[in-house]
């Protein structure tokens, strides 16, 4: 049995240990806004934040999420759209739209880690996650948008 | 009128979907009930799939039911007595901007105000014509139609005011927006005020309709942002992945490794055994044609994904591989380059190209290929269906839920009417969920589970048993005079078609895939031929995002690059001495009736593009060589006109760098010009990610790919670093979107890496050719 923290809620469970906590989430929590793209980490579609910091959540074994506190797409805009979110608004980022939970997760770990980040950086770190409908350089231009209203 | 009831009701069954479907039949009787306003629009003659897609076997196959040449009654619009406007959006929205575009285009004419429009989706339904959201169809195939629509409303809510002040309907005008107001005397009535009288008049005749000028215009040609931009980026559950309906069961099916493969024997003890898993199901192989059948194999059966994606890896499964054990692609591609070099059937011909040839002189020819593409779209293959006795609800990200229903009904030996299908959102979709295998599969184990089952796709799954784009050898052969112009072109490719799919004896390209830049080239060229040569298929075949346009471009616009060079000109002035002048191209009897004379083949349009790229990319200003270089292509597909011009960067490794893309693009009247941009800064992606990485091979007729580490796809660090979309202002037709960005784009690129490195790349993908 594992204790651990979804959007501040505290969580129980005792099911297949080798089960990963994307389909915990979506399945069980129905938390379904962390989306499912390759089950291998090489996508990154299942983004969260693992205390703060972006993970795969399709390679994270639920025997191994103990004490941790795990934030969704679900939990950043408790109390309003967060700046990541209305960023992406503003640059009319998404087309289908799947993997962009993910992509806002991991532009909100970057943005904690590096405020001011550089085209650079968001190459090393954003290069995880896949967009087939290629919004790429909305994605660049909405997170340097969200780094100046952060700022 | 939508009733609280009638959205609680759809919500409570599809449980925790944000989505907001909508059946027809509930639309109108909720409206008729409440005396609110309802608008059966009249909706034009659709091409059927049939003709669109090109297999002329698709016909023979009885796949083409859907009956898409009569006219058909659509229920599109209709207003609450609280002045909100429900506009239906009747075709899937998987980030072609649908769910945005056609309403805005209704709205318009309808002096609607953009912020009291709510937008519904449409369910499966043959009333609203065809939905099959593929071929760049939407906006080209019912701009008219919902233009008619909105200026029916308009002139219903007009007449209603008219009529509640006792004056004569000239006095009246739809103005200022989503009112009616008396000309002079400032009196007004909101369009809530009106919608139920309205709803008691007479539809107006077409012939009485005043359509608004391109110059009224509110947002036709205006961009606006995505209707659903919100929703998504909060994580709502929108798309088939996320729906979740009571007691629903999670399914995995084990699907034979090769087409056609039935199992010989099955102990799923192991499976049994796994936490969750509840059983395991044989699904029956399917009888040939595949068409839209499912693969067969065996399922598991689960409380959740993971359990049956761990059963599943349990299962010991000895195969009956068949046939297409013997399928191997690098043999196969050897046979399709043989037949490229042996005259093929002809498709097309202008002057006498072999008495041309016979002459002698100076001949140039050229090979290329390009292999099979997986569509892998970023959610996979899923879907639930819930089979109640003789009735089926299905839920799915579907490019085509008439078809799911004829599918669907099909397998299940039911009436298709008893086959509801919701379209939720599609994470992606590019022609691959325009084929309702998985949806069957999904009501076939409903069916056999008595309970609403989920079948979810792996990745693996998608890159293994898709409906693959593809493979095809060309051939192409000029003779060149002494200014370098060709005299003579002949050009033969080689492909096992899509008809393959619903004909098993189809060798041949259908008339849509030769019309996809191969039956005739955009060039001023005396003497011409084109062939196709037979090849069969031994995987699925189908449609992907641009389609035969991609190899086709590909080869035409690479062998141009080439004829410039053999005759030491610049690509570009060489391309615009190749098109020859403004006119319209002759494309001879091959295309539809009717299409022609809509979209005439202009050079003028496909000159200008060329050169706006060209001007707009700065073409000649910069160096080529030592590493870096531009390219350039042209090509016109689904009636639009598009030039690209790539710059490269190429280091000593052979990595390729995209740092600046510009296109330019002509799709006549252009609905929304913000979801055009998005559509080719991603064509401009999707491009990469076939030119660079994109190969599907097979070994003993097992696909070899299986996720995105062995299929790559174009990431942020390898995409093009900025791509510039530039639309030209025109009046003409609305054309397609969606797809044409995507084949001159890789040409394009190839085009760019022969101006940096002097290395042609005659075969895709530029890995292949060692770059990286």
């Amino acid at each position: 049995m594992v204790h651990f923290k979804v959007n501040g809620h505290a969580q129980i469970f005792d099911g297949d240990p080798e089960m990963p906590l994307l389909w915990y989430l979506r399945d069980i929590l129905g938390l379904t806004g962390t989306k499912f793209g390759c089950g291998m980490a090489l996508c990154g579609a299942c983004t969260v934040l693992q205390n703060g910091k972006a993970i795969r959540s399709c390679s994270k074994q639920m025997s191994t999420v103990e004490g941790i506190e795990i934030t969704t797409i679900e939990g950043i805009s408790a109390q309003g759209p967060h700046a990541v979110q209305k960023a992406w608004g503003e640059v009319n980022v998404p087309q289908c739209g799947y993997c962009q939970p993910g992509q806002i997760m991991q532009a909100v770990s970057l943005l904690a880690a590096r405020p001011k980040p550089t085209d650079d950086d968001i190459d090393e770190v954003m290069a995880g996650n896949i967009c087939r409908c290629g919004t790429y350089q909305r994605i660049r231009s909405a997170i340097k948008e969200a780094a100046r209203e952060t700022a | 009128m939508i009733t609280e009831e009638m959205v609680s009701t759809e919500k409570a069954a599809a449980e925790k979907i944000s989505i907001v479907n909508v059946s027809r039949r509930d639309f109108l009787h909720g409206m008729l009930a409440s005396s609110a306003f309802v608008l059966c629009a009249r909706t034009a003659p659709l091409l059927a799939r049939a003709e669109r897609n090109g297999a002329g076997a698709l016909s023979a196959s009885g796949i083409a039911s859907i009956e898409g040449t009569a006219f058909h009654p659509g229920i599109l619009v209709g207003i609450h007595t609280d002045g909100m406007v429900y506009i239906v959006a009747h075709r899937s929205e998987m980030g072609n901007g649908v769910r945005t575009s056609l309403p805005r285009i209704l709205a318009d004419e309808l002096d609607a105000d953009w912020s009291r429009v709510t937008v519904l989706q449409a369910d499966g339904d043959a009333a609203y014509g065809s939905q099959d959201t593929d071929g760049s169809h939407s906006v080209r195939e019912f701009f008219d139609v919902l233009r008619e629509a909105g200026a029916t409303a308009r002139l219903m809510l007009v007449r209603a005011a008219a009529q509640k002040w006792g004056i004569p309907e000239s006095q009246c005008v739809a103005d200022p927006v989503h009112t009616v107001s008396e000309k002079g005397s400032g009196r007004t009535f909101g369009y809530g005020e009106l919608a139920a009288l309205a709803a008691k008049l007479p539809v107006p005749k077409k012939e009485e309709l005043q359509f608004k000028s391109p110059q009224q215009w509110r947002y036709i040609g205006k961009p606006a942002p995505g209707y659903d931009v919100t929703d998504v980026c909060s994580g709502k559950p929108l798309f088939g992945m996320d729906v979740r309906v009571e007691g629903m069961l999670y399914a995995a099916v084990a699907h034979p490794p090769v087409l056609g493969g039935k199992v010989k024997s099955v102990d799923d003890s192991a499976a049994l055994k796994v936490i969750g898993v509840k059983k395991t199901i044989a699904i029956d192989p399917f009888k040939p044609p595949h068409a839209f059948q499912p693969l067969g194999g065996v399922a598991v059966i689960a409380d959740n994904t993971f359990a049956a994606f761990k059963g599943r890896k349990q299962l010991k499964i000895e195969w009956d591989n068949g046939a297409n054990a013997s399928y191997n692609s690098a043999d196969y591609k050897k046979e399709l380059q043989q037949t490229a070099r042996q005259p093929g059937k002809v498709v097309h011909t202008i002057g006498d190209p072999d008495a041309e040839f016979a002459k002698g002189g100076k001949i140039v020819e050229a090979e290329y290929f390009a292999p099979h593409l997986a569509h892998a779209s970023m959610e996979p293959p899923v879907a639930v269906a819930d089979v109640r006795d003789d009735k089926v609800t299905v839920w799915s990200p579907t490019q085509d839920p008439q078809g799911v229903q004829e599918e669907v009904a099909k397998a299940l030996g039911l009436k298709k009417e008893n086959v509801v299908c919701h379209v939720t959102f599609l994470g992606g979709g590019f022609g691959r969920k325009s084929k309702p295998d998985y949806a069957v599969e999904a009501a076939v184990l409903s069916k056999k589970t008595g309970k609403p089952v989920k079948v979810i796709w792996s990745r693996e799954d998608d890159i293994k048993f898709d409906y693959y784009h593809s493979v095809a050898a060309m051939y192409l052969k000029a003779a060149i005079d002494e200014a370098g112009k060709p005299k003579a072109w002949l050009q033969r490719s080689v492909f096992p078609p899509i008809g393959s799919t619903f004909d098993t004896s189809a060798v041949y390209g259908g008339g849509g895939e030769m019309s996809m830049g191969w039956d005739v080239v955009p060039f001023d060229v005396a003497n011409f031929r084109s062939e196709n040569g037979q090849a069969t298929a031994h995987v699925r075949i189908g449609w992907l995002r641009s389609v035969a346009n991609i190899y086709h471009a590909f080869a035409v616009q690479s062998f141009a690059n080439e004829l410039a060079y053999a005759a030491n000109r610049d690509p570009y002035d060489y391309l615009m001495t190749l098109m020859g002048s403004p006119r319209t191209l002759d494309v001879g009897q091959q295309r539809s009736a009717g299409v022609t004379e809509k979209y005439p083949y202009d050079i003028g349009r496909l000159r200008r593009v060329a050169e706006l790229a060209a001007e707009k990319a700065n073409w000649g200003k910069k160096k080529s060589g030592k590493g870096s270089g531009m390219g350039i292509a042209v090509h016109r597909s689904f009636f639009t006109y598009v030039a690209s011009v790539v710059e490269v960067e190429v280091d000593d490794q052979g990595t390729i760098r995209i740092p600046h893309v510009t296109t330019v693009v002509d799709a006549g009247i252009v609905a929304n010009p913000e979801m055009v941009r998005q559509q080719f800064e991603g064509a401009a992606v999707f491009g990469t990610s076939i030119a660079r990485t994109g190969e599907i091979t097979a070994t003993g007729g097992a696909v070899d790919q299986s996720n995105f580490y062995d299929y790559q796809v174009a990431r942020m660090n390898d995409a093009p670093r900025q791509v510039d979309v530039h639309i030209v202002e025109s009046t003409a037709a609305p054309a397609g979107v969606g797809e044409p960005g995507v084949p001159p784009f890789v040409p394009a690129l190839c085009n760019a890496v022969f101006a940096a490195t002097g290395k042609r790349v005659r075969e895709l993908p530029l890995t292949r050719n060692g770059f990286a």
